[in-house]
């Protein structure tokens, strides 16, 4: 399976162009990096290669066709800020359970607590409420995951812990996986190919 | 959260009280009153407020509390009846403008731009017209009563709360969690009602809340100028406005008993939704 992103322009309103004439692909099982300085646009293409936004120009190609606009939606998202990405109303289980039903195995891995699926999202850090967002977005339709700055605001253990599940989860299941991130060490350690966003030359 | 609590009553065991408690003794205490003030109207015997000639006119005492009328009724057990009344009209229009209000927020946040804009219009339209005469054309237009008197209420006080609904919808819409809900292949009535709704519901009994004076403060006025309630009916207002002819001579309880009464109902009222609100909200609740 391929996603492409395919002379991909964009800007918010009548901003600049954030994105211009951009070109990407990720295959199944590739983990590829997006890289560069904060600004440069990392999080607009990661929004639109999971078709949270539609690009000005260009298009978004998975498996030969648009992403498909109704039901689960193979290419999924994982957010910078976990507390944004849960409901605040909602107890943790059924936000883990949203999408699909995590089996134990993925839930032990990723050192989620059966205690903490009864507990409102305010009662969890944000390390734990990341593992439930990764959780959430494994699920077994996912092809492809883009992790905007997934662990950026985590401590190295708890980073290290979920990337090595991530990675685990992804080869058993042939995900493709898109890490954008602003640190060098950890695309540099992830990924297979790196894209690199930083040169803004379009004026 | 337990420490906290243990320190707390451990320092001053007796007057002061934590946040919660505080809360929760507030809405025992209004709730309480709320519910003396119904039962005693409903349970109240209607004896009373027969008219007795030989008692007429007295002012308050042991035995009348809030004194008698010109008929020789006993004016607390009126009141109590009144108050009682005006809590069902208050609660009733202010609870229907209030489903009213969610109704057509969600539905001009989410149904896209011409129902917006129609909802919209329909907002500033009534906004525009001064509440207590589009309340009193609507009474009148259909011939007073407990009916005319709810629709009223209700037509003239949804558009502001629709106002502040449809923003906080909007809000909401564009939040991440519903973003991830919708790439999840989920439909936009199940995040309506299982991601939006439940974020409502303190804006539904805030709405309530400040609704409800307003009702019943309305519903008196324009019972009081004689296009509401009918005078057969124990309404505050039906009592203010016959008090009046009777004020100049000096009967001041006639008016005063009720008139306050009404006034602390309607502030018990308040209390008891502001604390259930405090209470409700997870993000406030856990503090
Ligand atoms: N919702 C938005 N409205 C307007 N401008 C935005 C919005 N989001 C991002 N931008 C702008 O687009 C540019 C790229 O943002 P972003 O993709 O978030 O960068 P990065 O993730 O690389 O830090 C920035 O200059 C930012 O100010
Ligand atoms: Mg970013």
């Amino acid at each position: 399976m391929l996603l492409k992103g395919e002379n991909i322009g964009f800007r918010y309103g009548k901003g600049p162009w954030v994105l211009k004439e951009r070109d990407i692909t990720v295959e199944s099982g590739e983990i590829v990096g997006i890289m560069g300085p904060s600004g440069c646009g990392k999080t607009t293409l990661g929004r639109i290669l999971a078709g949270y936004e539609k690009p000005h120009e260009g298009r978004v190609i998975l498996n030969e066709a648009p992403l498909p606009k109704k039901g689960y939606n193979p290419v999924q998202l994982v957010f910078q800020h976990p507390e944004k990405a849960v409901n605040g109303r909602w107890h943790m289980k059924d936000t883990l359970n949203e999408g699909w039903e995590p089996n134990d195995e993925v839930l032990e891995a990723l050192g989620i607590e059966k205690a903490w699926l009864k507990r409102w999202p305010n009662e969890l850090s944000g390390g734990e409420l990341q593992r439930f967002c990764v959780a959430r977005a494994l699920g077994l339709q996912t092809r492809f995951l883009v992790a905007d700055e997934m662990t950026t605001m985590l401590d190295a253990i708890t980073q290290a812990q979920i990337w090595h599940v991530v990675l685990d989860v992804a080869k058993k299941q042939d995900i493709g996986i898109i890490v954008v991130s602003h640190e060098k060490h950890l695309i540099n350690r992830l990924c297979d190919r790196v894209i690199d966003l930083s040169p803004v030359k379009v004026s | 959260m337990m420490k906290v609590i243990e320190t707390t009553t451990i320092k001053t065991p007796y007057l002061k009280l934590n946040r919660r408690q505080q809360t929760i003794i507030s809405i025992i205490l209004s709730a309480s009153f709320l519910l003396m003030i119904i039962l005693g109207g409903i349970f109240s015997s209607n004896e009373k407020i027969q008219t007795y000639l030989e008692m007429r006119n007295l002012s308050p005492s042991l035995q009348h509390i809030f004194g008698t009328d010109w008929l020789g009724r006993d004016m607390f057990v009126r009141t109590l009846k009144g108050l009682t009344l005006s809590l069902g009209v208050g609660m009733l229009a202010s609870a229907s403008s209030v489903i009213i209000a969610v109704v057509l927020g969600m539905a001009a946040a989410t149904m896209g731009r011409k129902v917006d804009t129609f909802i919209s219009w329909l907002v500033d339209l009534f906004l525009s017209v001064p509440h207590l005469v589009a309340l009193i054309l609507i009474a009148f237009a259909l011939g007073g009563g407990i009916r005319g008197v709810v629709l009223g209420v209700t037509l003239t006080h949804w558009p502001s709360l629709t106002r502040v609904i449809r923003a906080e919808v909007m809000q909401l819409r564009s939040s991440e969690f519903v973003e991830i809900s919708r790439q999840f292949g989920k439909s936009s009535w199940w995040i309506a009602t299982r991601h939006i709704l439940p974020h409502l519901v303190p804006q539904f009994f805030v709405g309530l809340v400040l609704l409800f004076p307003h009702a019943v403060l309305h519903e008196a006025a324009i019972t009081f100028l004689g296009f509401g309630l009918s005078p057969h009916q124990p309404a505050i207002g039906i009592i203010l406005s016959e008090s009046m002819r009777y004020l100049s001579t000096g009967m001041w309880w006639l008016a005063f008993f009720p008139g306050l009464s009404l006034l602390v109902m309607v502030r018990a009222f308040d209390i008891l939704g502001e604390n259930l609100c405090t209470l409700m909200d997870p993000y406030r609740g856990h503090e």
